[in-house]
């Protein structure tokens, strides 16, 4: 019979509480009982594999997908998709979305009061090559405020979402840039009570990836859930 | 050379411009067999309130039984019509609806009853605003006999084990109702996934 080879347990403080009280919003939305815990079966190591071929390549470019360029200042988003165990996951699909250069989304819930950039709608998909690299052209996204409380501000982020080889490898979260004032008053930010876990959502510049003359590089590395490397295998 | 899981952060409330071009509600391609089933309900908060800003994805095998996925190496039928997955956000009123078939069922896991199938079942993941990770969750089949003897189902204390299960729709055959219900006395059961 088959072994089902899990994946390693979350280290603790690493991942952010359901209910975190100072991000208001959770307060009616995050569940109130336990999570039941659960093994995983040949349902969880499975998961969606999203053909390469569904993305365009133009897709990593969120700087031409319109007539005219849009305003702000052009950046490198690139990194590494890899498991706990460092492995590069390749052919995975990242998905990432975020504010224009002014902190407005292309989106009509948002109301701040900044302007749209008809030449940016913020979106973005690629896939990681054989080494887990991927890379997208965009602009830098401006802060903007938030009614969380009052004079909330969001720290710059742009949001990422990654599915890796199995529903349970799945992977939403934000980005960050060094230096940026609002994340100790960020609490979305600060919603993962370990430090080092938090600051790793913070990408770091890079001379290695900035184009002269055109654009600032910044790295970012996406750690997906990694398999339990104990033989599970029964002598 | 060991690396920690990045930390999950909420997907926001503008989410739809980065995955709606991904968007699946009909999971049935041509030539696809199997029993055809809609899945709608609502999303709703702590207030009973319903969520227009959600989204909920599904992972399925087909009605075969058979995961499209290398993992899944039993000798079942795979159908290139069929890739299990689905992305649907809620609307204006709460309302998510789907349409797929009804899965068959899949071995259970290490430590169950040996040869025991899992009762069919779709996997969700909800995401929304005010969600700091994803929520895991089951949607189960109604008048199933083999739900008594699923391995996860009978994780779940008696009493809460309705939420997982669909409802039939007086009136609409092929139609099933399940809600999400993130608060209150009738909580969706949300699981952890651990070794």
């Amino acid at each position: 019979m088959n072994r089902i080879a899990g994946y390693r347990p979350l280290y603790p403080g690493t991942q952010p509480e359901l209910l975190h009280s100072p991000y208001v919003s959770s307060s009616k939305r995050a569940p109130t009982k336990p999570l039941v815990r659960m093994p995983f079966t040949l349902s969880e190591v499975t998961g969606p594999s999203i053909k390469p071929e569904q993305v365009q390549p133009k897709a990593s470019d969120l700087t031409r997908q319109h007539s005219g360029e849009p305003i702000g200042e052009r950046i490198i988003v690139s990194g590494r998709v890899l498991d706990e165990n460092a492995r590069p996951m390749a052919n995975t699909l990242v998905e990432i979305w975020q504010a224009n250069a002014s902190g407005r989304y292309h989106h009509d819930v948002d109301q701040h009061n900044a302007p749209l950039d008809p030449n940016f709608t913020g979106c973005g998909q690629a896939v990681t090559n054989e080494r887990g690299e991927y890379r997208f052209v965009t602009i830098r996204p401006g802060e903007y405020p938030w009614r969380n409380h009052y004079n909330a501000w969001r720290a710059a982020h742009i949001h990422f979402s990654v599915f890796g080889p199995s529903f349970s490898t799945r992977l939403i979260t934000q980005m960050y840039f060094p230096g940026d004032q609002l994340l100790p008053y960020d609490p979305i930010f600060n919603c993962t009570a370990d430090e080092k876990a938090r600051n790793r959502l913070i990408s770091v510049f890079d001379w290695e990836t900035t184009i002269p003359e055109q654009a600032l590089g910044y790295r970012f590395n996406l750690i997906l859930r990694g398999r339990d490397e104990t033989p599970m295998e029964e002598k | 050379m060991s690396l920690q899981a990045t930390t999950w952060q909420t997907v926001g409330p503008f989410f739809r411009i980065g995955c709606q071009w991904l968007n699946k509600d009909n999971l049935v391609g041509e030539g696809v067999s199997g029993e055809r089933v809609t899945i709608q309900g609502r999303v709703l908060d702590g207030d009973g309130v319903p969520v227009p800003d959600a989204m909920i994805e599904i992972w399925q095998a087909n009605a075969h039984g058979k995961y499209a996925h290398p993992e899944d190496t039993q000798s079942k039928l795979l159908e290139p019509g069929f890739t299990g997955y689905g992305r649907i956000p809620t609307d204006d009123d709460g309302v998510f609806r789907f349409t797929t078939v009804k899965p068959g069922s899949v071995p259970g896991p290490d430590g169950g009853p040996v040869g025991k199938d899992q009762a069919p079942h779709i996997l969700v993941s909800v995401f929304m605003r005010g969600l700091l990770t994803r929520l895991i969750t089951r949607i189960y089949f109604p008048d199933e006999p083999r739900n008594a003897t699923d391995y996860v189902l009978n994780l779940v204390e008696p009493e809460r084990r309705p939420t997982l299960i669909a409802g039939r729709v007086a009136g609409s055959p092929g139609v099933l109702e399940w809600n999400v219900a993130l608060q209150g006395p009738d909580e969706t059961v949300f699981f952890e996934l651990s070794s």
